[in-house]
Parts: C-alpha cells; sequence; structure tokens
C-alpha cells in the first residue's frame, strides 16, 4: 500500500462521530444588511485610505489622466502594463518622461530588467470589495501577477459599478468558482509586515505603495 | 546559515524551561507586551457580538462539514490539482515530506529554495533536511528570517519572532548581514531584509509555500499573508511546492468565504490581510509568468490518529489563526520557546500529543489552568479545554488497557503509586465506617503529617489535619449532621 493509501485507509477507519450538516454559508451572508452602491464606494475608499492606499475617485473620461498625474507625482520612469483596454488609454495619457513598458513574452526573458528597472506596474481590477477595502485582481492570460507585485509602486483602477458589499457577495455574483484564473488576488494595502516588535512597516516584499484610482460616472463620484 | 534544529524537548527538560522562562524577565515583558497588542487588535474587529457568535458558528460549522468527509475531499481535491497539472504527493511521517521534496529539487537540478511561511515545513524541519543535503533553504518571511538568521524557531505560529526586541534584531542585523550596520529603526531594518531578499527570489529554483485553505472543488489553493513574500515565492521560481496537513481542505470555495473573514481578524486584528493570494494550477498556455511546475504535499504525522477520535478530532477543525496563544495566561508568561514543539500555545498541547506521542509530550496538556480563554477565543470553537483533560487522561490511562482508539504513548504519565493513593481514598470515601476511622486517626495523629509535602511546601508552610473534625465541630454547636 501506498502512503496515500494507508492515510485513507486510516481516514475511513475513524469513528463515524455525530452527522454534520452542510453549513449554509449563503443564508448567512443573504441575513446580512445590503449597501447602496453609494455607501460601498465610500466604504472602499476609507477602508483602503486607512491601509495606508492612496486613492482618487475620477470620472470616466478623467480616470486616465489622474491616475498620469498619481505616477507622474512620484517620479515614475518606466511603468509595465499589459495590452488590455485601460491599459491602453493609460499608455495614451502618458507624460513623455513616463516610458510605458510592454508585459509581452514569458518573463524569463525579461526577469532581471523587471526587477531592476520597473517602477511601477499597472493592472486593472475586475471588482472591489467594501467590506474589507480591497480590490480583486484576476492575474494569468494576459495580466501577469509579477505586474502587481515586482514594482515598487503598484496602480490599480477599479470601476465603480464592480464594487461588491463583501467578498461572498462579489464571488457569488461573478461566479468565481466556475471559472478559476491562474491566480486570483486580492489587496487590501501597500505590502506590509509588523514582525518587528509589533511596528508597522510599509514595503515588505511586495509594492511599498499602492495607488488606486475608482472610475465613477456622474451620479456616484 | 543553517537553523539549528531544536528537536522536541523531553518533559524534564518543558518543566526547566519554564522555570528558566518565568526567570527572564526581559522575555515576559515582550511577551506580555506583544499580547497586549494582539489581543486589543482582535477585539477591535470583533465589535458585534452577535455577528461574531454568528459567524464563529459558521465557521466552526465549516470546518466540522470538512472533516466530516475528508477522505472524499483530499480525493476531489486531489483529482481537481491534477487535472490543474499539480503533482500531488502524499507523506505519512515528516520524513516522507522532507524526501519527496529533495527528490524534487534533485531531479530539477536545484539547489536554492525560497521559502514562503509554513508551519508545516517547521513541523517537519525541512530547512535542515535540505541543507544538510547542500539545498540552500532561505526564509522570506520577515519574521521567519529573523529567526533563521539567529539559528533560533519561531515562538508564535504567527509572529515567529514575537519574542525579539528590535535591538535584538538591529544586533542581529548588525552582525549577520554585511554592510547593515545598527538601527533601531523599524523601516531601515526592514528595507534592509527587502534589499537581501530581492536578490534571492529572483535566483531561486524553488519556492515552497504553506497552504491556508485548500478548496476541494477547484483545486485552488488559498494564502493568506501580508509581506508580498508568499506570492513572490509562488510566482518567480520556476518550480512551487505548497505543503499542509491533509487537514487544511474545505469543499467550496463558498465554504472558504467565512473563514477568509475569521483568520486574520483573530490573527492579526486585520479585516482581511493585505493579499489573498488564491492559485489554480502553474503557469498555464497563454500565461506571462509564474511556476512551470507546482506540487503539492500532504502530510499525515499525527493527524489520522486525532481523526479516529471522535472527540479529539475537534483538534484538526483549527486554521492556525494564534488567538488562543495571544489569549493564553500560560503561554504569555513563559513564551512560545518553553514548550519546545513546533506549535506552542493551547493549540499546541492538544496537538502535539498526535504529532510526536505522549512519551514526548505528556507534561503539555498539564500547562494550564484550565481557564477556558482559548475556546471562547477560538474562531473554529475548538474546545480546547476538555480536549487538554481527554489527553491528561489519556496520559494517566494504564499503558495496557484497551480502549478503542489508543494513542500513542498512552499511559506516558501513569504510575502505580499515584494509582494506589486514589484507590486508597476512593476505598475510604465509598465507606462511611472507613471514613469515620480515618477522621479519628487523622486528627488524633496530626503531628505526623510531614513537614516537606513535595511542590507545596515550596512556598507554602505544611499542610496539617485539624485538631477536630468539621463533623466534630458541627455536633459540638448542636446542628444536625
Ligand atoms: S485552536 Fe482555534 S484559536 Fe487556536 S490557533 Fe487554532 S483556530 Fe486559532
Amino acid at each position: 500500500m501506498s502512503a496515500r493509501e494507508r492515510i485513507l485507509a486510516r481516514l475511513r477507519a475513524a469513528e463515524p462521530g455525530a452527522p454534520v450538516a452542510p453549513p449554509d454559508v449563503a443564508a448567512y451572508y443573504a441575513q446580512r444588511p445590503r449597501l447602496t452602491p453609494g455607501e460601498r464606494l465610500q466604504q472602499l475608499c476609507a477602508r483602503l485610505r486607512a491601509s495606508r492606499a492612496d486613492v482618487m475617485v475620477a470620472q470616466p473620461a478623467e480616470w486616465a489622466r489622474v491616475a498620469a498625474d498619481a505616477l507622474h507625482l512620484r517620479g515614475v520612469r518606466r511603468l509595465a502594463l499589459n495590452g488590455e483596454v485601460r491599459a491602453e488609454e493609460l499608455a495614451a495619457t502618458l507624460p513623455p518622461v513616463i516610458e510605458a513598458v510592454r508585459f509581452d513574452g514569458e518573463i524569463e526573458s525579461w526577469k532581471q530588467e523587471m526587477f531592476a528597472t520597473i517602477d511601477a506596474g499597472f493592472t486593472p481590477a475586475s471588482a472591489g470589495i467594501a467590506a474589507t477595502g480591497a480590490l480583486l485582481l484576476n492575474h494569468g492570460g494576459a495580466l501577469p501577477r509579477t505586474l502587481s507585485l515586482v514594482p515598487p509602486i503598484s496602480l490599480v483602477c477599479v470601476d465603480a459599478r464592480d464594487l461588491y458589499d463583501d467578498l461572498h457577495h462579489a464571488s457569488s455574483s461573478q461566479r468565481w468558482a466556475d471559472d478559476m484564473p491562474t491566480n486570483r488576488v486580492l489587496v487590501s494595502s501597500p505590502s506590509r509586515t509588523a514582525d518587528i516588535q509589533q511596528t508597522l512597516a510599509y514595503g515588505a516584499h511586495g509594492p511599498r505603495e499602492l495607488v488606486v484610482v475608482v472610475i465613477a460616472d456622474g451620479d456616484l463620484a | 546559515m543553517s537553523a539549528q534544529p531544536m528537536h522536541f524537548v523531553s518533559p524534564a527538560q518543558f518543566r526547566d524551561r519554564v522555570s528558566e522562562a518565568l526567570a527572564d524577565d526581559g522575555l515576559r515583558d515582550n511577551f506580555r507586551s506583544a499580547m497586549n497588542f494582539l489581543r486589543d487588535k482582535r477585539a477591535s474587529q470583533f465589535p458585534d457580538p452577535v455577528e461574531t457568535e454568528a459567524l464563529r458558528d459558521l465557521g466552526e460549522a465549516v470546518r466540522k462539514h470538512a472533516l466530516a468527509h475528508l477522505p472524499a475531499l483530499l480525493e476531489k481535491l486531489e483529482t481537481n490539482l491534477q487535472a490543474r497539472g499539480v503533482e500531488v504527493h502524499w507523506a505519512e511521517t515528516p520524513g516522507e515530506a522532507c524526501a519527496i521534496i529533495h527528490r524534487i529539487a534533485t531531479e530539477a537540478g536545484a539547489t536554492r529554495v525560497i521559502k514562503g511561511k509554513s508551519m508545516v515545513s517547521e513541523e517537519v524541519e525541512l530547512n535542515h533536511y535540505l541543507e544538510a543535503r547542500g539545498v540552500e533553504c532561505l526564509e522570506s518571511d520577515m519574521g521567519e528570517y529573523i529567526v533563521q538568521l539567529a539559528g533560533e524557531r519561531p515562538s508564535h505560529i504567527v509572529m515567529p519572532a514575537i519574542h525579539k526586541t528590535k535591538q535584538d534584531i538591529a544586533r542581529l542585523f548588525e552582525q549577520k548581514i554585511p554592510d547593515a550596520g545598527y538601527t533601531e529603526d523599524v523601516d531601515a531594518l526592514i528595507r534592509t531584509g527587502r534589499e537581501v531578499l530581492r536578490e534571492r527570489f529572483m535566483q531561486a529554483d524553488i519556492g515552497i509555500s504553506g497552504v491556508n485553505f485548500a478548496i476541494a472543488e477547484t483545486g485552488t489553493l488559498w494564502l493568506v499573508e501580508n509581506e508580498g513574500n508568499g506570492r513572490l515565492s509562488t510566482t518567480v521560481p520556476d518550480i512551487h511546492i505548497a505543503m499542509m496537513g491533509i487537514e487544511k481542505v474545505v469543499d467550496t470555495l463558498e465554504h472558504a468565504m467565512p473563514l477568509a473573514s475569521l483568520l486574520p481578524r483573530s490573527a492579526t486584528g486585520q479585516a482581511a490581510t493585505t493579499y489573498f493570494n488564491l492559485i489554480t494550477g502553474p503557469r498555464r498556455p497563454g500565461d506571462q509568468d509564474g511556476p512551470r511546475r507546482m506540487h503539492l504535499v500532504l502530510l499525515d504525522n499525527g493527524r489520522t490518529q486525532a481523526y479516529a477520535d471522535a472527540q479529539l478530532r475537534a483538534t484538526l477543525q483549527c486554521i492556525r489563526c494564534g488567538a488562543c496563544m495571544n489569549h493564553c495566561p500560560v503561554y504569555a508568561r513563559v513564551g512560545g520557546h518553553a514548550y519546545g514543539t513546533t506549535y506552542p500555545g493551547p493549540i499546541g498541547q492538544i496537538l502535539s500529543p498526535h504529532l510526536l506521542g505522549l512519551d514526548d509530550s505528556r507534561d503539555l496538556p498539564t500547562a494550564s489552568s484550565l481557564c477556558g480563554a482559548c475556546a471562547e477565543v477560538c474562531p473554529v470553537r475548538i474546545p480546547i479545554p476538555s480536549l487538554l483533560m481527554r489527553l491528561r487522561t489519556e496520559a494517566n490511562r494504564a499503558p495496557g488497557a484497551a480502549v478503542a482508539q489508543p494513542l500513542a504513548g498512552q499511559g506516558a504519565s501513569f504510575s502505580v503509586g499515584q494509582k494506589l493513593v486514589w484507590r486508597f481514598w476512593s476505598g475510604i470515601y465509598a465507606s462511611p465506617g472507613r471514613y469515620r476511622l480515618l477522621r479519628w486517626a487523622a486528627t488524633r495523629f496530626r503531628w505526623l503529617a510531614p513537614r516537606r509535602q513535595m511542590g507545596w511546601t515550596q512556598h507554602r508552610t505544611p499542610l496539617r489535619p485539624a485538631a477536630r473534625s468539621l463533623h466534630d465541630l458541627m455536633k459540638a454547636r448542636g446542628q444536625p449532621r
């Protein structure tokens, strides 16, 4: 017998114990009060700011300029991004001092360059979670994981229509379990640690700064 | 940089360590203030007792449900991981787990391993195993990196370097990191760690991580962290190896939601950690980064023993938040190292007997006042005090006594002398005649009571029976007996 078979056999031979009903997770979240879109936006921004993210709310026509300004202000020279729509919008708006570096081709061909020379990475979020102030990045395919991880500044945009009350609300509405990308990441602050005498420090191993632009039109903004 | 393996200590050493730790005022200060900090943080995350209790009920239900279907869920997890191209390995012992990882490294020609935080890798002493075979194994979690640099082991499952002050760490960095210099500025210290480790992430051949929740239905590994080192370890190296105890699986992604809320709030008092990192398989065609190969090592190491018994099975509900330590009056006073086990504090006291056998851990279940603070905060409602009582019973059961699910080391604390004393005692109390006789003798021969009464007289005056029994006093007062 293999280790696998022996372990499974031992588990199957165990005392049965009292019967256990399946947990009704949906019912628990259903009885929690729902937020309005305005409350969601407000909570998301407040939570993100409380964990040291720089958050801006901008109109759809303005967001790219707001984002470009934020990068310019931080002295960013090289911004890594992919080829999707929001990235194109942003790239078209960048001032000449900021170079848009396309993430195309596998990381191996430019790992060193990525680690050493890229100041910021741009990733559009697929959802925002009001309860925890978190942004969903669906990494994989056209959205490489290192974009939101290796550069010292992480720039994320999120559409105000994609905000949800809590993780359960988002995952059930967007049916996450049906199609898991290689790497779903929820990010709620710059990288941080309190491992030295419980003193909070930012920029542990991931980005030191998290810049968020929430794209909201008229009635919400 | 080889971490000294601090093998588990014998019970006698446990007592010595406790005395040493209690005499170390600095250590006690560090733990007291750290515990206060973590307790306040946790409390701030659970302001509404109704919500708290409802969510704990749900968390408990999720974990109980997963355990009730554990063998089937492990198979489902395996099937779905394999469908995504993840290789799944099963290990019964720490040695097997280490050998599996070493084999993966050898086959890939890998010599440099970077680790995200993983308590299971501590449990199997992986660093030591790999270093002895020429594979460098570097911790990348700041706390783990610090304890590795110091040649120590974690003293807390969530905050490994909690026993150290920033002055300790400043001295350590100055000594061990070239050009680091002495600074007590925490930001500067973290920057130093970041610089050293960043280079190593890039060069590493293999990244090793733990797992917080494994989702059977989707074959997803859910990792919870703040620093980003977990993401780097599971993204940048060509090979990712995840390690987990067999109990970490849950059925569906939805089932993980309440746990993902309970864990950070209970552990560090955060609504959510900086990153929830949900990994479903290695790099796919069309992906531009991520590991090309991925493995999961499932470890038993005594967990099936806890599982076999319907009561002790609750031990495996644990989501390793550390709240029970943070609220334990014993842990706060003796610190994490005194236990000498990978998992210290209340969770360690109920888990270690299964990992190590009661022979080596017989005193752990006694290091508790049974105050119940641990069970009150446990996010998945593990009845820790009753499990401690049960383990005490098993440690004192006659070694040969036949029971349905005997524990390794059953009867480790059993002593014939003690058994006889109790038998004598119950014999006396069972019969009024014998009881009266003892009362008569005890009041007459009270001066025969020994002056030295073991532990009692270390700090107190000796006990001696009174000259007249309560019964006699009551009778003298004319009260009915
Ligand atoms: S026993 Fe409960 S409180 Fe302790 S670490 Fe496990 S889940 Fe947390």
